[in-house]
């Protein structure tokens, strides 16, 4: 590489568009589009009886109304089950539109398309729809119990169980290992409800054109590969006739990667249908009811050690709360029970998770993926053996880790990709060494003696986390040099305000010796690249960086091949050095890549003074040759897929210090450190800034954020003003440092870093609150209230 | 429904607008006016995505009616940069400072910074915070929008010393490595990577911009 732009924190390019307000976003576009509105159901579980919308056809500008009677068969069938497995015996999808019973609140019912979103709202408000309400199943434990059922024909509620257990070294099953172990404990965990809560919610506006019979698609997506496929097999369209854009994108966090929603496959059908350009803008209501949410888990952890406090069998048993439908399958109970052991070494470990439905909006990854829970039950787990032996937390996370010579680790378990679970690389001692500096752990004893003596409390806690990052099947990335000396680069997967468009550029810029500012970047535009997975599982940098890299190494052995043609030299001799090949060693003697590209494409027709450089009659090297030689084709361009074997595996440990106020109970985060691993960083900036903002939203999800639910099934704070993310002035000033083991899996040893911050936020709020207080803490998020009833009832 | 005629000078250009009396400002400045720069988030007053200046004020555009508008002065983020597409130093400071991820939040709060450094050119630590607390972000966790409010506040001091004051890294550390291998940040770095101009000219108005 002959550019220092590899881990350097090159400003975004995304950001003057953005900053100027020049960022299109999906409701920016399809100005005079007709617009489209829903009506959902109120109640969260109920018979249809009737659909009466002879009041709605009143309302000036009203175009369509439909029901899903309405519908064609592939347009009103069950969306797909995205991911099956084996252990989902009971998958169930939601219609597009309801047929005959609803089973949350927000399920689509009818959709209106009017001249705007106004009279469609009007013509919403005008439809009568007979409801005949059942009872509601609300809450992982009543669904359990329950004789009532979400879905007819699934038993129990459970959809889903799943066990893996990972025997001992000498064999023992982890039920024996924690019988024959010295020390036991066994204790119930539980975690609410949360989501990923972007700004900008979900939202699609299609275009057909009836003359081209083509289909254009924009939709705020976390994959837009998958929704051209999943839509052209439903409305029956040659997958060449359909084009899916991601635009700018206001946030995703998981909750843009689930596809087709119904309005993806709706809003393309009636824009067919009308011939008429439609668009459909999610507000906040229907995001909060009607998209997807995560977390809700109740843990029961049974636990055996010795007197070091190592673990020598961990058997938990979880139930995972799946709301109404299954969309994406059981990824995320799966992520939880695979990555529960994180930078352990654990004796035995038996884990079981039934996965129930309750009348609820459904659950799909929310950045962190279920990881947030595993990590809060193993680290619950590592503070309740310290305390239960009186030894230090972090000796007792010391006494357990897997040792940077152990490296593969293999954990015996089969992750989420259907791959074993080995780790590739990392130190987590020298982790906690540091987290343990950084925020100062040895000497808290005194700071916090000094604020008791001033009648503060204060607490200080930890977690740690092993995260699977990068996760197959492949990414590709394309790179073509034009005449003009420009990069173009695409890939399939989207972005979602992780400045790809920079990091990627930085890693074309380095691999081909060009300036950054020649270089350009594409992503979530099936025009562009047509193969791609999606934006998820901290996978972009890892999948996408990699793909691109291989795909620069190829254009620049390309253009190294015809530049040694021209400049008569040894490819082997040649370098490329700001947009030049260069003989090395040889000043003066070097051919622009904008020349290569022209040689690169041997024309018949000149159209600029560049391309009169590559006709016929300019000057062949040799006429007795193909203009095109064998085995390669025109252009300066590269195409190459990064597909590994197994995710690689990043970690970190965080920190915090917290203050309880002893009166009201309220809860203070003082500071917060983390420690993080990511192998090689693309952007430490970009990072950093990845960083802040999930450990902002694990703060939310330990102090703030959950779906309150009655026993109806009715959502009780669906708003901003209800559901409390943090402002400015609930996120802690958060301290940060980065430890480099590369992964030996990919090219540019990089790991994932995109959920890193969020994961073990609420395991380390837990720690330092039950550290300031005493009292156990076995339930996030906790609110000052909750705080004080703990103290009340600790008497 | 009758319509009803508004006039508003956006951006400092004469707009005129035919609207329902129930059209939110919001909705005027983005789908009847074109000026998409403002973001709406909740249309519940709560995010302040879609904060605009409304004679100088930041208001909420979702909670204002555009009829009630009617004669004002709005400023969006559309108009923040200077005449000749020069960015202001709030926007400057936060490309500077990574100040923002998906953007969507953005425009709110660069009208908010705006109008804060402007009554409050040195604001404490505390009455940054004050003046960020209406507005959310999803994304950035805040850090770098609270440093980009500092650094805003240095570039209209006048006090441009070529660059942020460093990411705000920690050390980085190479596992096996004896040593720190430094800070990660362009702070001393001759080439100033934090130097981020604002690339093209404003959008300003789109064309005809009177009488949409
Ligand atoms: S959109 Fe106006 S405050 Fe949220
Ligand atoms: S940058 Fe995405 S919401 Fe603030």
């Amino acid at each position: 590489m002959t550019t220092r732009l590899f881990g350097e924190p090159v400003p975004r390019r995304e950001d003057p568009r953005l900053l100027t307000g020049r960022g299109r976003y999906l409701d920016d576009l399809g100005a005079g589009a007709l617009e489209a509105a829903f009506v959902r159901s109120p109640h969260a579980h109920a018979r249809i009886l009737d659909i009466d919308v002879s009041a709605a056809i009143e309302v000036e500008g009203l175009v369509a109304i439909y029901t899903w009677e309405d519908l064609p068969e592939e347009v009103g069938a069950p969306l797909p089950l995205l991911i099956p497995h084996p252990a989902l015996t009971h998958g169930r999808t939601a219609r597009p539109l309801a047929r005959d019973v609803v089973r949350h609140v927000g399920e689509p019912v009818v959709m209106v398309v009017a001249r705007d979103r106004y009279l469609a709202e009007d013509a919403c408000a005008l439809i009568r729809v007979d409801y005949e309400p059942a009872e509601a199943v609300v809450g992982v434990e009543t669904a359990t119990r329950s004789a009532r059922l979400v879905h007819d024909d699934v038993p129990g509620n459970v959809g889903a169980h799943l066990v893996q257990e990972v025997p001992s070294a000498a064999g023992l099953g982890a039920r024996e290992a924690i019988d024959a172990a010295p020390h036991t404990l066994s204790f119930r965990l539980d975690i609410e409800r949360s989501a990923s809560m972007p700004l900008e919610g979900r939202g699609v506006y299609a275009r057909w054109d009836a003359d081209d019979r083509s289909l254009r698609i924009y939709s705020s997506t976390q994959t837009s590969t998958s929704v051209r496929m999943a839509v052209a097999a439903r409305l029956g369209l040659p997958l060449t006739k359909v084009e899916v854009i991601a635009p700018d994108v206001g946030g995703g966090f998981g909750v843009k990667i689930v596809h087709p929603w119904p309005e993806e496959v709706l809003v393309p059908w009636a824009a067919m249908l009308l011939g008429r350009e439609v668009k459909w803008t999610e507000d906040r209501r229907e995001h909060f009811v009607s998209s997807a949410h995560e977390r809700a888990q109740v843990q029961h952890v049974r636990v055996g050690f010795d007197d070091a406090g190592r673990v020598l069998g961990l058997d938990v048993t979880i139930l995972h709360d799946h709301g109404a439908y299954t969309p994406y399958g059981i990824i995320v109970p799966i992520i939880t029970a695979t990555q529960l052991p994180g930078p352990y070494r654990i004796g035995a470990y038996r884990v079981e998770f039934s996965s129930v439905y309750t009348n609820t909006v459904q659950v799909t990854p929310y950045r962190g993926a279920g990881r947030p829970q595993a990590a809060f039950c193993m680290e619950r787990t590592m503070d309740r053996i310290a305390a239960h032996l009186g030894l230090d937390r972090t000796a007792v996370r010391e006494a357990n880790f897997i040792q940077p010579d152990e490296f593969p680790y293999d954990q015996g378990l089969t992750f989420q990709d259907g791959r074993p679970l080995i780790y590739d690389s990392g130190d987590y001692p020298e982790s906690l060494r540091m987290l343990k500096e950084l925020i100062g752990w040895d000497s808290f004893g005194e700071l916090r003696a000094r604020a008791a003596a001033e009648g503060r409390r204060l607490g200080i806690g930890l977690g740690c986390y092993v995260e699977g990052t990068g996760v197959g099947p492949y990414e590709g990335g394309h790179v073509q040099i034009t005449s003009d000396g420009r990069v173009h680069v695409s890939t399939g997967l989207t972005s979602q305000g992780q400045g790809h468009e920079t990091a990627f550029a930085q890693i074309a810029a380095a691999e081909l010796g060009v300036p950054l500012e020649r270089v350009s970047v594409v992503t979530g535009d099936t025009r562009r690249f047509g193969y791609a997975v999606g934006t998820f599982a901290s996978r972009a940098a890892v999948m996408s960086g990699n793909a691109i890299a291989l795909a620069c190494r190829r254009v620049r052995e390309k253009a190294l091949r015809i530049a040694a043609d021209a400049l008569e030299a040894d490819p082997g001799d040649l370098e490329i050095v700001d947009g030049e090949v260069r003989v090395a060693g040889t000043p003066g003697v070097a051919v622009p890549l904008a020349t290569v590209a022209v040689l690169a494409n041997p024309l018949r027709y000149a159209f600029d003074a560049e391309a009169a450089r590559a006709t016929q009659f300019a000057g062949t090297p040799s006429p007795d040759r193909p203009p095109v030689a064998e085995g390669e084709e025109p252009g300066l361009e590269g195409r190459d897929y990064y597909s590994p074997v197994r995710s690689t595996f990043a970690s970190g440990m965080h920190a915090a210090i917290v203050e309880t106020d002893p009166l009201t109970a309220e809860i203070r985060v003082l500071r917060y450190a983390v420690v993080h691993d990511c192998g090689n960083l693309v952007n430490p900036m970009i990072v950093e800034g990845q960083i802040h903002g999930g450990v902002a939203q694990g703060v939310g999800g330990a102090l703030y954020e959950r779906m309150v639910y009655d026993e109806h099934g009715q959502l009780l704070n669906a708003s901003f003003m209800d559901f409390l993310m943090p402002y400015v002035t609930e996120v802690p000033r958060i301290e940060t440092a980065h430890l480099r083991t590369p992964s030996p899996l990919n090219p540019l040893g990089i790991k994932g870093a995109g959920e890193a911050g969020v994961i073990p936020v609420s395991a380390v709020i837990a720690s330092a609150v039950e550290d300031a207080e005493g009292i156990r803490i076995d339930r996030m998020p906790i609110s000052p209230s909750e705080l004080f009833d703990l103290r009340r009832a600790a008497g | 429904m009758t319509n009803i005629a508004v006039t508003l000078t956006v951006n400092g250009v004469v707009r005129r607008a035919e609207v329902p009396g129930r059209r939110l400002l919001s909705d005027c400045l983005r789908h009847d006016l074109g000026l998409t720069g403002t973001h709406v988030g909740c249309e519940h007053g709560v995010c302040g995505c879609c904060t605009v200046l409304l004679d100088g004020e930041p208001v909420r555009s979702c909670l204002t009616l555009a009829a009630t508008a009617d004669g004002h002065e709005i400023t969006t983020v559309e108009g923040l940069a200077g005449p000749d597409g020069e960015p202001s130093p709030v926007q400057r400071a936060f490309a500077e400072c990574h100040g923002l991820q998906c953007g969507f939040c953005t425009p709110g709060f660069l009208c908010t910074v705006t109008a804060l450094l402007r009554d409050n050119p040195a604001p404490s630590e505390e009455e940054v915070l004050e003046g960020l607390s209406g507005n959310l972000c999803r994304c950035t966790g805040y850090q770098n929008i609270v440093r980009s409010v500092r650094r805003a506040a240095e570039l209209i001091a006048g006090e441009d010393d070529g660059g942020p004051a460093g990411w705000p890294s920690g050390p980085v550390r190479t596992s096996g490595d004896a040593e720190d291998t430094g800070h990660a940040g362009p702070a001393g770095d001759a080439e100033g990577a934090g130097r981020a101009g604002i690339a093209g000219g404003a959008t300003g108005e789109r064309a005809g911009a009177e009488g949409a």
